[in-house]
């Protein structure tokens, strides 16, 4: 039987897999913004199956937020990845230390 | 029954999709699989009663966020070789900490017993069952109403920034300059020469 702690672990090992990427993936930012993307994903998963399990509709409209939040973020993000390549020729996370932090 | 094989099949090629996203040597191919990601987990919210949010996750994500990824991922001349130096060294680190992650959570799914043992149920429990997307709609333009205008002024503003980001001046860019051209005056345009008449021979 399907219950809800099935789905959250589902959600969890999503969310996992999400950070480890962004551990192995330290060169290319395109592909740490596609683990965001993932993350955001397993965050939505645990609202849509709490709010399939308690019933409620709200978490459906978080969802719904979450979803136009992450395509701003997505858009945005890659704009200023557009912006920097041109600018230096490279994606590498490491090289980017113009601004010394 | 046909619901837990179509929900372990989904889980695990969901989560092979996320490996793929992860673990792929090309950007293009990480893309793919996150489209596929993003099918599966269309699949799973349509299991669990959320169809609206299951159909805008393939229209927008698989329509828009997705082709505009592949579209910067072709544009942008990437060395692959380059980017996948340091990736064997980072992966333990990764592995134990991802690891960690999924046991903490299995910990805390399993230990704290929820009180909720509802199956995954699919099939509507009362014949006249309202859709979704109505209910949905029902509380989005009544409860949430004001956080709605204000998603939507935010998609505003992650246009204007995204334009104005990528915008930039191009030289020799003939282009009208329209103040310019109301603000001109006769003196500028037209000039007058007193020739002197020719002589009659």
């Amino acid at each position: 039987m399907i219950g809800l702690p099935q789905v959250l672990l589902l959600a969890g090992i999503l969310f996992s897999i999400a950070v480890a990427g962004i551990f192995l993936n330290r060169k290319n930012v395109i592909v740490l913004l596609m683990c965001i993307e993932l993350m955001l994903l397993a965050v939505n998963f645990n609202f849509i199956a709490f709010s399939h399990f308690l019933g409620d509709l709200s978490g459906q409209i978080f969802v719904f937020f979450i979803l136009t939040v992450a395509a701003a973020e997505a858009a945005i993000g890659l704009a200023i990845l557009v912006v920097l390549f041109r600018e230096r020729k490279s994606i590498n996370v490491e090289e980017l230390d113009m601004m010394r932090g | 029954m046909l619901i837990n094989i179509l929900f372990y099949v989904f889980s695990a090629t969901l989560i092979g999709a996320a490996l793929g996203v992860v673990l792929a040597r090309n950007s293009v191919h990480s893309a793919m699989f996150l489209v596929l990601a993003f099918f599966t987990s269309s699949g799973l919210w349509l299991l669990m009663g959320a169809e609206f949010l299951a159909i805008v996750l393939v229209l927008v994500y698989v329509g828009a966020v997705m082709v505009l990824f592949l579209f910067v991922v072709m544009m942008l001349d990437i060395n692959t070789a380059q980017m996948r130096e340091g990736f064997t060294r980072y992966a333990p680190l990764g592995l134990v900490i991802a690891l960690i992650m999924i046991a903490e959570i299995a910990y805390v799914v399993y230990y704290r017993h929820l009180d909720l043992n509802a199956e995954l149920l699919v099939a509507p429990t009362t014949a006249v069952a309202v859709s979704n997307t109505k209910s949905l709609g029902a509380v989005l333009y009544t409860q949430y109403a004001y956080p709605f205008q204000l998603a939507a002024v935010l998609l505003l503003i992650a246009i204007v920034a995204a334009i104005t980001l990528t915008m930039r001046a191009r030289p020799n860019l003939k282009k009208q300059d329209i103040s310019a051209q109301v603000a001109v005056g006769k003196a500028d345009r037209l000039q007058i020469v007193q020739v002197a008449s020719e002589k009659r021979p």
